[in-house]
């Protein structure tokens, strides 16, 4: 049921997606500046310069291996960068730990299905709400009242995300338990629970079948409502097309095009790099 | 069903030494609620966290080290004339003490180990027990080395309207065990149904997802090692005023081994599993024992027994036990109750 | 001076055997992930097979060395094909929680055998030792170092210019990637087990003659074997064959001029220092963390 409502508007542009975008004025939340990261002989990323504004849908985009899984990790604390700057709302994030980063509202998705596979969906969430929980460990071994009513607190909150997700129907279940589409989903409701400011999603709809992807694009929708500020990896160029304010095209660790989707599905460099064929054919 | 399962454990607890008079099977149930206490303890490292702890006997022995001390009073020589003396204390007051060393030590060793995990948390853990075997065994003018500690006093305790009661003997001990365990159950499970809890298992299930959303690693690794030295150090205390004799055996590896076993037989990661690994091993002995069989062989047992359970029951008892149960009440098709494996993320 | 001298050569006899015993464990764990909890075992296997040969049957010295360390590759091969072979993928807490049942296991056997007494092995050298100045040394002792030398430099060869150790060298790298290109990864495994196994057989035979020998003695052996794997980088064979020689340097040093009780602590200590330190060993390939 609460499926059927999500998929049944599919590949139509989300409401509140493309159509509010924020100002060009708005201010930068994300700026990375001068990022390089290099393992060993090998560089992933030279010399990469974008900036996300505060409230946008900005897609990274590039054909595989091109540095974007690399930038993330190196966004959010999991890759340490050979040189550059990375700075969220005027603090660097350089150096900080993943734990450091989320603490700063900085939250990201991984590209590997990632889970608390053992959890059941209510609980993996309730573990997203980490950072808004309210309990000192002394308090928890004695048993204060106080932490019996965070924990209605934090459970209101997981239902709260669930209901927002839609997955509030599986709440019970153990999250291997769940089909791909939803798993996939479960991860956003877990980093959503984190309450980012900024969200980073690393190929979400990756291998999900073209009414999920619908249902996914609504929901991007629904976050950004929010205020959430969403930078995003994807090769669905239906969805980064459908979904992006503004989109930096990379090839080979370097950027070829940065503008707004129209603009982009214009530029020659990009079309003879990566979209060609891929994009002809998603059209097709 | 649950509830009033466990409801019914504790009654039968609580009322065994009425009915019972088997001064010896008390002896054993003793020992095997200490042991408890420590696998319990264990579990919260082991089973919540997933870390190998092998160095958990170490702090055992530094709890009952440390009370039998505080409460004998002892002098030292530190360097040339200057001494360090401490005059007899309480015993209550010295297992309270015994509790925040131990938990102490456990501050230490998790702030030095979980720079590193996995293999490197193992070997450091064993290699600290066998630390604190050896300066126990060496620090002569401390702790007698192998001479041991004797006459330990034991446990006063005030009740209104009964006044003073000496817990000595099988009776009084028996139900100072029984209370520190359900103390620790008590402890151990408001921990795990709380944030803290959240965190811990969920730095088990995928460390990577875990700290993307907030959940600082180093923080609750560190908190699960100290409460759970802190527990380990108050059944070790439970045990040196009971025994009234510690010397360096204490932080045999083999009873680090012991209590690993319970924990896994019994099923690491849930609260009833120490309980139940720990009644069996507990009094398997005993029953080994009624067979004339030698130590030995007992341990030999122990080791394969250790190795089937890997192979035939990795989840351990109380898991087996439940899956059956739920499968009875909802078949058909009922749905794999824990996954084998946890999803992996690697970013 | 002299005493300095003394101990530094007591080191270097010791560290010999020390660098084989550490060098079987750091390959098991290289190639196999395996922590392998009876490694000291077979130390104290090899040190029985000893007693055996020589104190109940009589057979030549070196003879006995031989054929212990020929028992010892079997009982590892065994152990591999017996417990190791179907936990391959399993976690590595899985295996170690099995490794430590064998270790109960075997230990106790041993135990039953040989009863709780220590036993000694008559060494065939001259009882006098060898004295050069102000210093001297067992006779045992140098033959002991000699042949602990040549048992490394014959692991090193092994490694480094057999098929066998070609293929033990690939799957180290990489083990899907040997897998494809035709290494039979069950093979390399036995093979490797058996060779760490004998390594620690070979130390437990020839240390043997030089202490006693008792039931719990590979229980130090497999701590200190730890201690030499972590101070050299799990997996590394160059950190294990140093390693071994600066445990015993800081053993005999601790000994000398410390205290003699705490020469078994001195292992556990480099540990702790070492991972306030260098956490990934002196020698260590990148270990990844989590």
């Amino acid at each position: 049921m609460r499926a059927a409502a999500s998929t049944s508007t599919p590949a139509a542009p989300a409401p509140g997606a493309a159509s509010v975008a924020p100002a060009a004025d708005a201010p930068v939340a994300l700026a990375v500046t001068g990022l390089s990261i290099r393992f060993g002989g090998l560089t992933a990323v030279q010399d990469m310069t974008f900036e996300v504004r505060e409230g946008e849908v900005l897609s990274l985009i590039g054909p595989n291996g091109a540095g974007k899984t690399s930038a993330f990790n190196a966004i959010t604390g999991y890759l340490q960068a050979s040189s550059g700057e990375i700075v969220y709302r005027g603090v660097s994030l350089r150096g900080l730990k993943p734990n450091q980063i989320a603490a700063h509202g900085v939250v990201r998705t991984f590209q590997k299905t990632s889970v608390f596979g053992g959890l059941t969906v209510l609980d993996n969430v309730l573990v997203g709400l980490h950072r808004r929980a309210r309990q000192h460990p002394l308090a928890i071994m004695l048993g204060l009242p106080s932490i019996r009513r965070d924990e209605v607190r934090l459970r209101e909150a997981a239902w709260e995300v669930l209901r927002l997700i839609g997955l509030e129907a599986r709440a019970g279940e153990t999250a291997v338990s769940l089909p791909y589409g939803e798993l996939r989903l479960l991860e956003v409701a877990v980093a959503l629970a984190a309450e980012p400011t900024l969200l980073l999603l690393d190929e979400p709809a990756a291998g999900m079948n073209p009414a999920e992807t619908g249902a996914f694009m609504a929901l991007l929708g629904r976050i950004r409502a929010r205020g959430v500020t969403v930078l995003l990896v994807e090769h669905d160029m239906k969805m980064v097309m459908g979904v992006s304010d503004r989109i930096v095209c990379l090839n080979q660790g370097r950027i070829i095009a940065d503008g707004p989707p129209a603009a982009i599905q214009r530029d020659p460099q990009v079309i003879r790099a990566y979209l060609g064929e891929r994009y002809v054919r998603a059209q097709g | 069903m649950n509830r009033a399962a466990s409801l019914a454990f504790v009654v039968l607890l609580v009322s065994l030494p009425l009915w019972m008079d088997n001064l010896y099977f008390l002896h054993v149930l003793i020992v095997a609620g200490i042991f408890i206490v420590a696998a319990m303890s264990l579990n919260l490292l082991l089973g919540f966290t997933g870390q190998l702890s092998l160095g958990h006997v170490a702090f055992f022995g530094i709890g009952a080290y440390a009370s039998s001390l505080c409460s004998l009073g002892f002098e030292i020589h530190v360097w040339g004339d200057t001494t360090v003396s401490l005059a007899p204390k309480p015993v209550w007051l010295s297992m309270l003490i015994a509790i925040v060393v131990a938990g102490l030590c456990g501050y230490m060793i998790g702030k030095i180990s979980f720079k590193v995990r996995g293999a490197y948390f193992v070997i450091v853990s064993v290699s600290f027990a066998e630390v604190t075997r050896l300066v126990a065994l060496n620090w002569i003018e401390l702790t007698q080395g192998p001479m041991a500690l004797n006459n330990i006093p034991v446990l006063k305790l005030w009740a209104p309207g009964i006044g003073s009661i000496d817990i000595i003997g099988k009776v009084p001990n028996y139900y100072l065990v029984l209370a520190v365990a359900i103390f620790t159950y008590v402890i151990i499970r408001r921990l795990v149904y709380s944030q803290a809890g959240r965190a811990m298992i969920a730095l088990r299930e995928n460390e990577p997802l875990a700290t993307s959303v907030g959940i600082d690693v180093t923080r609750f690794l560190v908190l699960a090692t100290v409460v759970s030295a802190a527990l380990a150090g108050l059944a070790g205390a439970v045990y040196a005023h009971y025994v009234r004799i510690v010397d360096p055996d204490v932080f045999l590896f083999i009873y680090t081994v012991t209590m690993v076993i319970m924990v896994v037989t019994g099923g690491k990661g849930t609260l009833a599993g120490p309980i139940v690994g720990g009644l069996i091993f507990g009094i398997l002995p005993e029953v080994l024992r009624g067979f004339q069989v030698i130590p030995e062989v007992q341990w030999v047992v122990y080791g394969v027994l250790m190795i089937l359970i890997v192979y035939f029951l990795p989840e351990g008892i109380v898991p087996a036990v439940r899956a059956a149960w739920r499968r009875r009440l909802d078949r058909p098709g009922a749905p794999p109750t824990r996954p084998a494996v946890a999803a992996e993320a690697k970013p | 001076m002299d005493q300095l001298l003394q101990h530094a050569l007591n080191a270097m006899i010791l560290g010999g055997t020390y660098a084989l015993l550490g060098i079987g464990l750091t390959l098991i764990f290289g190639i196999m992930r395996v922590v392998n909890f009876t490694h000291g075992e077979l130390y104290a296997f090899g040190a029985y097979m000893m007693y055996m040969w020589v104190m109940l049957i009589g057979a030549n010295f070196v003879l006995s060395i031989v054929l212990a360390v020929a028992l010892g590759v079997v009982l590892g091969a065994a152990i591999e094909i017996v417990l190791l072979r179907r936990l391959r993928g399993a976690d590595i807490d899985t295996t170690m929680l099995v490794m430590i049942g064998a270790w109960i296991a075997i230990q106790n056997t041993e135990q039953l055998v040989w009863s709780g007494v220590a036993k000694s092995i008559n060494s065939p050298f001259p009882s006098a030792p060898l004295v050069v100045g102000a210093i001297s040394v067992s006779w045992t002792r140098l033959f002991v170092f000699a042949v602990a030398v040549l048992l490394i430099a014959a692991t090193y060869a092994l490694i480094q210019w057999t098929r066998l150790g070609k293929a033990m060298r690939a799957t180290f790298q990489d083990r899907e990637a040997a897998a494809l290109m035709g290494v039979r990864i069950d093979t390399v495994h036995t093979a490797t087990f058996a060779l760490g196994s004998g390594l620690a057989a070979a130390a437990g035979a020839l240390l043997g003659p030089v202490f006693v020998v008792y039931p719990t003695i590979g229980d130090l052996a497999s701590l200190k074997a730890f201690a030499i794997v972590i101070l050299g980088g799990l997996g590394s064979i160059p950190g294990a064959t140093i390693g071994g020689f600066i445990l015993a340097f800081m053993e005999e040093l601790g000994a000398g001029y410390i205290s003699s009780g705490y020469r078994d602590a001195m292992g556990f200590l480099l540990i702790i220092l070492i991972l306030l330190v260098k956490p990934t060993g002196l020698f260590a390939r990148k270990e990844r963390i989590g």
